[in-house]
């Protein structure tokens, strides 16, 4: 309750303040033109941000305490949530009275037509990011129709995460592998070698709380199987889309006989994404799929030894891919100091001190213009690995976004549990395909 | 003018007007010429009062109830996604939520759990109440009640949490098992599709148990001793006094608790959410979840009412027989 009476307090000055934010931009109004070129500055008189984060990963708030010592004119009205509760919240926020000039998005498509986002095409000009690597932007990028992947843009990301295989280096040599496998039959013979000598050879969560981690295992299947753009179509909701193709069943069945082959922990439908790398940190698990956000946590809790690879392809020297997204964050369409917070945005990815604590802290690539080079990790982080893995992504064009994120409960009413069921036995590849594809057809037909 | 001096002190001292005695009683046309015009005045006057007392207590109700529950029927009849502009769409948001597959497996759950909610708590709660009655009155008995009332005390999140560590693979209830030889049974209990439910059902005995247990201790605390006493002089052993006295007097006490736990079992949301989520596959699913889910994750705010508004006529439904069942019995 108290803290609501401060958000309340704090929302009447962030209104009295409102107005000295965004003081050096401007320009001449031009008409029939919705976009202006806009490269605004904080300027000088004080400026309270107010910022919605997540709770539990702490790069945004490095970030906002280093940009306040850098411009000490802005100081930061910071509110933060579970992931799960900001999904809920974030549509009234964006709308209520007093919106964040700062969010992190977990969704943006429906915010989108709604009109709770600033649209950041005139920053992006202004402040050169049409210029940057273009697949930095385009997920963020949101078309008339609806479809993300082109048009204007409606956030940014912080960094700009990777997926992959952790591996534990000591059980590594214990079966035998020298070098990370450079095919998928590679990684299915490294599979088995573990399982007979009573090695579990992967670490997954897949309870419901969590989500089913095991779409972490079948996206990279479905990435080594067949190629990368259809999944990115049915992801960003293309017409038309489906994730029911024959390369992807050829994948999901390849799952299938990973799990029949018992080299995933038989409680996984019980175990939550904490628990899952609690244990692999703990020295259960050969292999663990997930993403560089966890690469502190993973050379905290087993320094040195811990690997990161990318997950091989059919064929050795085929493209490799891997799934990586931004860390978004948007500005309300209604906020007050817009201006400032779109040069935070840009401050991130530039600033040398900014870039540097997004490696420490974060993990991931900072993104940004394409010839800034990447900040100096500490020797033996598995963040090394994980920066070198996405420079070949980004060579194969590989990246992709998360089928997870396809729609708003494509997760918790079609992948998880037709994953659970996979696990227990009650659902083969095909029919999992089949069933996530008849949810994707629901709801964008009920949510049409 | 006596009698309405006299018939606002009866309303102070809680007594019904009828009892008054009149000062007329011979002539009946006198006494209702008489008392017609001044117990008027006084009835109005007592419902005045009357409505003065209970209009706190309705505002809040309007507000915080009737408010919400009209707004949701409201928005059943829309296709709304919370934020922007809503469509009329009459019954189908209704037609809709009817017709999905999932609908029924998710109301087969939750009368599920009202065995493990409903059913067996309150026998069991009989059981446990009346060994405490009858052995326990001191304070052994009072350190009973107070650990079995603990649960409701937990906040049910923390609760689902800890009861998630218990039973998962390396968990305590499965180490347990392991060490008198039972390491054949051990599993993810929450996790595998034949026992998530009833391992759900089982936290829902832990949480409502204790509760069901106060209130019929409460209850047989209230009966008249003689009645035991008499019973046993004529012979009457245990088991007859329970069904023959306990039973009957407590007809209230059981339909409350009934209530109670049918209404938890049916819209239960926060134990399942925690616990398993609805998983694996849709095992635990309820229709609690489902509305959370189309709300929010779907942002379809207009399915979630219409399947919050039928809920809420699916508990009505089964809780309102129980209601009169327990009050007519109990005359």
């Amino acid at each position: 309750m108290k803290r609501y009476v401060a958000a309340a307090g704090s929302a009447l000055l962030v209104a009295l303040l409102a107005g000295c934010a965004g003081a050096g931009s401007g320009g001449p109004q031009q008409n029939n033109d919705p976009v202006t070129p806009e490269a605004p500055t904080c300027g000088t008189d004080p400026v309270v941000l107010n910022a919605y984060f997540e709770t539990g990963f702490d790069l945004p708030f490095r970030l906002s305490e280093e940009f306040t010592r850098q411009f000490p004119n802005v100081t930061w009205n910071i509110k933060q949530d579970q992931f799960q509760n900001l999904i809920n919240a974030t549509p009234r926020l964006l709308s209520g009275n007093n919106p964040p000039d700062l969010i992190r998005l977990p969704t943006m498509v429906s915010l989108v037509q709604d009109g709770l986002l600033k649209n950041l095409d005139g920053y992006a000009e202004g402040f050169g990011w049409d210029k940057w690597p273009a697949a930095q932007l385009s997920q963020n990028r949101v078309a008339d129709d609806g479809t993300r992947g082109s048009g204007s843009l409606y956030a940014m990301g912080l960094n700009y995460s990777l997926t992959g295989v952790f591996y534990n280096k000591e059980l590594a040599a214990r079966v035998g592998m020298t070098e990370p496998p450079a095919t998928v039959a590679e990684f299915d013979a490294v599979l088995e070698r573990a399982k007979a000598q009573g090695i579990l050879p992967i670490m997954v969560w897949n309870a419901s709380a969590s989500g089913g981690g095991l779409a972490f295992p079948l996206q990279h299947l479905m990435a080594a199987y067949g190629p990368t753009q259809p999944i990115n179509d049915w992801i960003f909701q293309k017409p038309g889309a489906t994730i029911d193709t024959p390369t992807n069943r050829q994948a999901a069945e390849h799952l299938q006989r990973w799990i029949e082959a018992g080299y995933f922990p038989p409680d996984a439908n019980a175990i939550q994404y904490t628990d899952a790398n609690a244990r692999f940190r703990n020295g259960e698990g050969l292999f663990i799929f997930n993403g560089d956000w966890e690469n502190a946590s993973y050379d905290e809790g087993m320094p040195g030894n811990v690997g990161f690879f990318l997950f091989p392809p059919l064929k050795e020297g085929d493209p490799v891919a891997a799934m990586s997204s931004p860390l978004t964050f948007g500005i309300a369409a209604k906020a007050a100091n817009a201006g400032c917070a779109a040069f935070f945005l840009n401050w991130v990815a530039t600033n040398e001190q900014a870039r540097q604590i997004n490696v420490t802290v974060g993990g991931s690539n900072p993104g940004g213009p394409a010839d800034l080079a990447i900040p100096p990790v500490a020797a033996g982080s598995v963040t090394n690995e994980t920066l070198a893995a996405g420079a070949l992504v980004a060579e194969s064009n590989g990246a992709m976004d998360f089928i997870a994120n396809a729609t708003g409960a494509i997760f918790a009413q079609g992948w998880t549990p037709e994953l659970q069921k996979m696990v227990g036995g009650e659902q083969d590849g095909a029919g999992l395909l089949a069933a996530v594809q008849a949810e994707y057809e629901r709801e964008l037909e009920q949510g049409s | 003018m006596v009698t309405a001096d006299i018939g606002v002190g009866s309303v102070a001292a809680g007594r019904p007007l009828d009892t008054v005695p009149s000062p007329d009683q011979t002539s009946t046309t006198r006494r209702t010429q008489l008392r017609r015009g001044p117990l008027r005045r006084g009835a109005r006057r007592t419902a005045l009062v009357g409505w003065l007392f209970v209009t706190p207590a309705l505002l809040m109700y309007a507000v915080f109830v009737l408010q919400p529950l009209g707004l949701t029927i409201q928005y059943s009849l829309y296709r709304w996604n919370g934020v922007g502009p809503a469509t009329w769409v009459g019954l189908s948001n209704y037609v809709t939520v009817l017709r999905d597959p999932d609908l029924l497996g998710t109301i087969i759950n939750s009368f599920q759990l009202v065995l493990f909610f409903s059913v067996i708590p309150v026998s069991l709660g009989l059981v446990t109440a009346s060994v405490i009655h009858r052995v326990a009155s001191g304070r052994f008995g009072t350190v009973t009640r107070t650990v079995l009332f603990l649960p409701q005390v937990i906040p049910l999140v923390a609760a689902g949490i800890i009861w998630g560590w218990l039973l998962s693979l390396p968990g305590l209830i499965n180490q347990a098992l392991t060490a008198v030889g039972l390491g054949g049974v051990t599993r993810a209990w929450l996790g595998d599709f034949d026992t998530a439910l009833p391992a759900v059902g089982l936290i829902g005995i832990w949480v409502l148990l204790g509760f069901c247990t106060v209130l019929l201790l409460a209850g047989m605390t209230k009966i008249d001793p003689a009645l035991y006493e008499s019973a046993r002089i004529d012979g009457a052993g245990w088991w007859r006094e329970f069904v023959s006295i306990t039973l009957p007097s407590l007809r209230y006490e059981i339909g409350v608790c009934l209530t109670v736990t049918i209404v938890a079992a049916l819209a239960a949301f926060d134990i399942v959410y925690v616990s398993t989520g609805g998983g694996p596959g849709n095992s635990t699913a309820v229709p609690g979840i489902q509305i959370y889910i189309l709300a929010f994750l779907e942002r379809q705010v207009g399915l979630a009412s219409a399947l919050a508004v039928l809920l809420m006529i699916l508990v009505l439904v089964i809780i309102l027989p129980i209601q009169r069942l327990s009050r007519e019995e109990r005359r």
